[in-house]
């Protein structure tokens, strides 16, 4: 059945696309915030991939110490000073990148997948089902998220997978419900019928011909979540749950700079900036690829 | 309305039950040993059955769910296994600190979010208007756990013209409690100085929570505001001569605001949830302050506890919203 349709998608939705493409990147381009939000998350993904190696002092990163160089203030040497136990924090601070970077995209993929098949069995199901789906969802979503998050990661214990699992299990309800919504508006469309008469089953229906169509609100969702899932990861780390240290993380170390607050201030100021940094690049392109992808959010 | 009001408060009862279910599985889910962290390190095996019968920590998990609900219905919300406090008891103390501090920022970030709103959409693509973007964008992306740090750098510990953190300092007796809110409690009692102390340490933890709200608010409002300037009875004012004050005032603000009002409901829960950071960073002695202590010892009644409360307080809030929203918009007043 699919092979009399194939032809046809080829001659027509091809060129189509592409010009769809082109007029999106052109969008996306006369808007300099999004530019500039671009070129931030390409540093930062820069530094997720390269930190460690990068660090002007990479030792420090693997857990050296020197108690000769404690609390040296910011300086040509140390930009960013050094902390309570001589670690140049400029390198500490680059070698987290890869942590927050690498949770972030894991809270955001694990928690729109978990709620992409909420939301998509519930739509396409209806009835008891997707009351049953949604009332459950809605009840998640009642439970403060970074307090669910907490209690989540405390029982499952520390570590870097656990923290990941637990803030994507507070995650999913937002996707659940937007995918929901989706999905109801799209099984009304005539492609779908069209899809039901010529025999596709309903999970054939529901994942190769209403989910494709829903992807834009989901991947605009998924990159303006991905700021907030960096900082629900830090603040984690802030709070004492996550990473265990020797593993260099933002949070954490910005929880260590603390307590030695106001005398050694500079402890804090590079993983401070490194996260407001990361997480404001994040959110500008997040913006720009909606006013793209989602012309309805446009104003 | 009356009878909507009465159905949503009956949909109450099915959300606790819920919420507990929920909570109960996450704290079964627990690999570690909640009980040997209370007993301490030198505790012998015969201690530890000792707790753990004490608290029904052996009993299957129906039955403690059981007893958990029973008790539930007395108001009671079990005991803290670390300091064998009553759980309710202690949410009693620390959620007026938690809800003072919240509604205080969701209070400066109204305030000053809708008016900012509306005028950025007054001067839509001008250059106010795209500075306001960025600087949106800017204040949602500040980890207020950092901003927290800044302002107390800065405002404590270098020009010294606020307190580090706390709600009161420990020599201050505090006022006679009425609502538990310091600063209501300092006004009923007639004490200026308590009441300006008070607010001398709220200031700070409620700037550092109210950020990221205020600009979500304000570009909320300004969305809707454009929206609504596009609509045919605001043409029709002003086809009426109407003076353009009472256009924005009137027409625009009112209408603009009652969508807005959704987002402020929502704002409140994300709140209760956000407010853990700030009670952390600032020693405010709040309900998130409570929970993470608890949670880092896996003393999980309090944490079920602190769940249900915020769980339910979010969906009383977004009732009372839903019912303004009524008050404001009388087309959906007997939708």
């Amino acid at each position: 059945m699919s092979k009399l349709a194939d032809p046809i998608a080829a001659t027509a939705a091809g060129p189509v696309r592409r010009e769809k493409l082109a007029r999106a990147l052109f969008r996306f381009r006369q808007s300099r915030l999004s530019l500039l939000g671009a070129a931030i998350v390409a540093l930062v993904l820069f530094f997720a991939l390269l930190g460690s190696v990068l660090a002007p002092y990479p030792d420090d990163v693997r857990g050296s110490v020197s108690t000769a160089a404690r609390f040296l203030a910011p300086s040509a040497a140390h930009p960013f000073g050094t902390n309570e136990v001589g670690q140049d924090v400029l390198s500490l601070t680059m070698a987290g990148t890869t942590v927050s970077v690498l949770a972030g995209f894991g809270v955001v993929i694990i928690g729109s997948l978990l709620g992409t098949l909420v939301g998509a069995v519930a739509g396409f199901a209806g009835g008891l089902v997707d009351e049953a789906l949604m009332r459950f969802t809605d009840l998640v979503l009642t439970i403060p998220s970074l307090i669910l998050a907490m209690a989540i990661a405390a029982a499952l214990g520390p570590g870097f997978e656990n923290m990941v699992l637990a803030i994507s299990l507070s995650w999913w309800p937002g996707y659940a419900r937007l995918v929901r919504g989706e999905v109801l508006a799209a099984r009304e469309e005539v492609y779908v019928t069209a899809a039901r008469a010529i025999g596709a089953s309903p999970a054939r229906v529901l994942f190769r011909h209403i989910l494709p169509n829903c992807l834009s609100p989901i991947i605009v969702k998924m990159s303006l979540d991905m700021g907030f899932a960096i900082l629900t990861v830090a603040g984690l780390g802030f709070i004492g749950i996550g990473v265990r240290p020797p593993t260099p993380e933002w949070g954490t170390l910005l929880s260590t700079a603390r307590s030695y607050m106001p005398d050694y201030w500079w402890t804090a100021m590079a993983p401070g900036m490194a996260m407001f940094l990361a997480v404001f690049g994040f959110n500008l392109l997040g913006d720009g690829l909606r006013d793209v992808l989602d012309p309805r959010g446009r104003r | 309305m009356l009878q909507f009001i009465l159905r949503r408060i009956l949909l109450l009862i099915p959300v606790i039950f819920g919420l507990t279910i929920i909570m109960f599985v996450i704290a079964r889910l627990l690999p570690g040993d909640p009980v040997g962290l209370a007993a301490g390190a030198n505790a012998t095996q015969a201690e530890r059955q000792a707790l753990a019968t004490e608290f029904g920590l052996d009993r299957p998990i129906w039955a403690q769910y059981g007893t958990y609900v029973a008790g539930l219905a007395r108001g009671d919300l079990g005991r803290s296994l670390l300091t064998r406090r009553p759980v309710a008891q202690d949410i009693a103390t620390y959620l007026p600190a938690t809800l003072e501090l919240v509604l205080a920022a969701l209070a400066l970030a109204v305030i000053l979010g809708v008016p900012l709103g509306l005028l950025t959409a007054l001067w839509r693509n001008r250059w106010p208007d795209y500075l306001s973007q960025v600087v949106a964008i800017g204040a949602i992306s500040m980890p207020r756990f950092f901003l927290g740090l800044l302002l107390q750098l800065v405002f404590a510990m270098w020009l010294m013209w606020l307190p580090l953190g706390g709600r009161l300092p420990i020599i201050v007796f505090p006022p006679h409690k009425v609502t538990g809110f310091l600063t209501i409690d300092a006004l009923l009692s007639g004490n200026g100085t308590i009441f300006v102390t008070a607010l001398r340490h709220l200031a700070m933890p409620t700037i550092a929570l109210s950020l990221s709200p205020l600009a979500t608010i304000m570009r909320m409002m300004r969305a809707s505001a454009i929206e609504v300037m596009g609509q045919d009875y605001v043409t029709t004012a002003r086809a009426l001569g109407l003076p353009r004050r009472k256009i924005v005032t009137k027409v625009i603000a009112r209408n603009a605001f009652s969508a807005t009002l959704t987002v402020i409901g929502l704002y409140f829960g994300w709140l209760l949830g956000g407010t853990v950071l700030v009670e952390t960073v600032f020693d405010w002695p709040g309900l998130g302050l409570y929970a993470t202590k608890a949670i880092v010892s896996q003393d999980m009644m309090p944490v079920i506890g602190v769940a249900l409360v915020s769980g339910l307080i979010f969906v009383v809030a977004n009732l009372l919203i839903d019912t303004a929203y009524g008050l404001i918009n009388p087309k959906v007043r007997y939708a």
